[in-house]
């Protein structure tokens, strides 16, 4: 797994990409975006090199680039997909402690959080902090609802529905 | 009972514009036959479009009825189908028997206007709403040579889903 973080400027994923095509790096699942004015990256990377060679490799780059890259041994490979059955909606006015109340009532709940996103937008003195969430659950959507609205949950907007996958 | 191979991507032949069915005869009845009974062979697919199964002509099967709280017509074979208005849209997160380990959000038509024929040529309307929509479309599509992945939109964008939504309620 390659994790990377850095000021976000052309070029990086071309660059780090290139390093691990030349020494027959295989790129599976990814996923990389800019946050906050940085460009983030996480990579299952399939290579007969060890990571602490990668490591090397990358880290050459790496450090003229501003970057922070980092390869670990991780387990895992493709096609491990599980299918999200529920999804979480919040929206509110931002304040510390809305991603805590919401994620723990999940999680007593045994939601599995499978993706995340969120984002801060609205008016810079109004910041409105919204957030999607994707996860697998036994528990029925209505226990989800009931256990969400037991949660401090003040002023902001939480919905909890069904995810529908047509297979067609 | 013939259950046929599934094509699968990078299949190019998925890709391809398929011809309107001309005669509504025998051998239809058995190419329709092969397609439902690869249909129910896969994971529980609510649709099946003939060129999933190498067959390039027009024709669908749809059969939401599974479901429940679904708005269905039930078992559907529909040949040459057309859709004639459309209203409203909505994000809904597809697969498909051809695209295996992979899903996404695709914005769709909520509500159509259907026509189409059945397997003795007789022309058939109907009007059409939520998940049997979604499939008719996501059907239409296979015999236009285009794969949901073509039309899946980000989940980022979909952060904004429900201001859409609400939006769009109000009017
Ligand atoms: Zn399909």
């Amino acid at each position: 797994m390659l994790t990377l973080v850095g000021q976000d400027h052309t070029g990086i994923v071309a660059a780090v990409t290139r390093v691990l095509s030349d020494h027959d790096c295989m790129l599976s699942e990814a996923s990389m975006m800019r946050l906050g004015g940085n460009f983030s990256m996480m990579m299952m990377v399939g290579a007969e090199a060890s990571a602490e060679t990668l490591n090397t490799l990358l880290n050459s780059i790496a450090h003229s680039m501003g970057l922070c890259v980092h390869v670990d041994e991780a387990a895992g490979k493709p096609h491990q997909h599980i299918q999200p059955n529920v999804e979480v909606r919040v929206m509110g006015a931002d304040r510390a402690g809305i991603v805590s109340s919401v994620t723990s009532a999940l999680a007593d709940c045994e939601v599995n959080i499978v993706d995340l996103e969120s984002d801060v937008i609205g008016k810079q003195d109004e910041p409105v902090y919204i957030m999607n969430i994707l996860g697998v659950s036994t528990a029925p959507i209505e226990t989800l609802q009931k256990r969400l609205e037991e949660a401090d949950l003040k002023a902001v907007d939480v919905s909890v529905s069904a995810v529908e996958t047509l297979i067609a | 009972m013939a259950v046929q191979d599934i094509l699968t991507i990078p299949d190019e032949r998925l890709k391809q514009v398929s011809q309107p069915v001309e005669s509504f005869d025998e051998q239809l009845h058995w190419q329709l036959q092969d397609l439902e009974d690869t249909r129910q062979a896969g994971p529980a697919a609510v649709g099946i479009a003939a060129p999933q199964i190498g067959w390039f002509q027009r024709a669908v099967i749809v059969d939401v009825s599974g479901r429940k709280k679904t708005p269905s017509h039930g078992y559907l074979e529909l040949i040459n189908p057309e859709i004639l208005e459309w209203d409203d849209f909505k994000l809904g997160r597809e697969g498909c028997l051809s695209v295996p380990d992979f899903t996404g959000n695709v914005i769709r038509a909520k509500n159509i206007k259907l026509r189409a024929f059945d397997r003795h040529g007789s022309m058939l309307e109907f009007d059409m709403t939520g998940f049997e929509a979604r499939a008719i479309q996501h059907e239409i599509d296979h015999l236009d040579g285009i794969l949901f992945p073509d039309r899946v939109v980000s989940r980022r964008s979909d952060l904004f889903q429900r201001k859409v939504y609400q939006a769009s309620t109000k009017k």
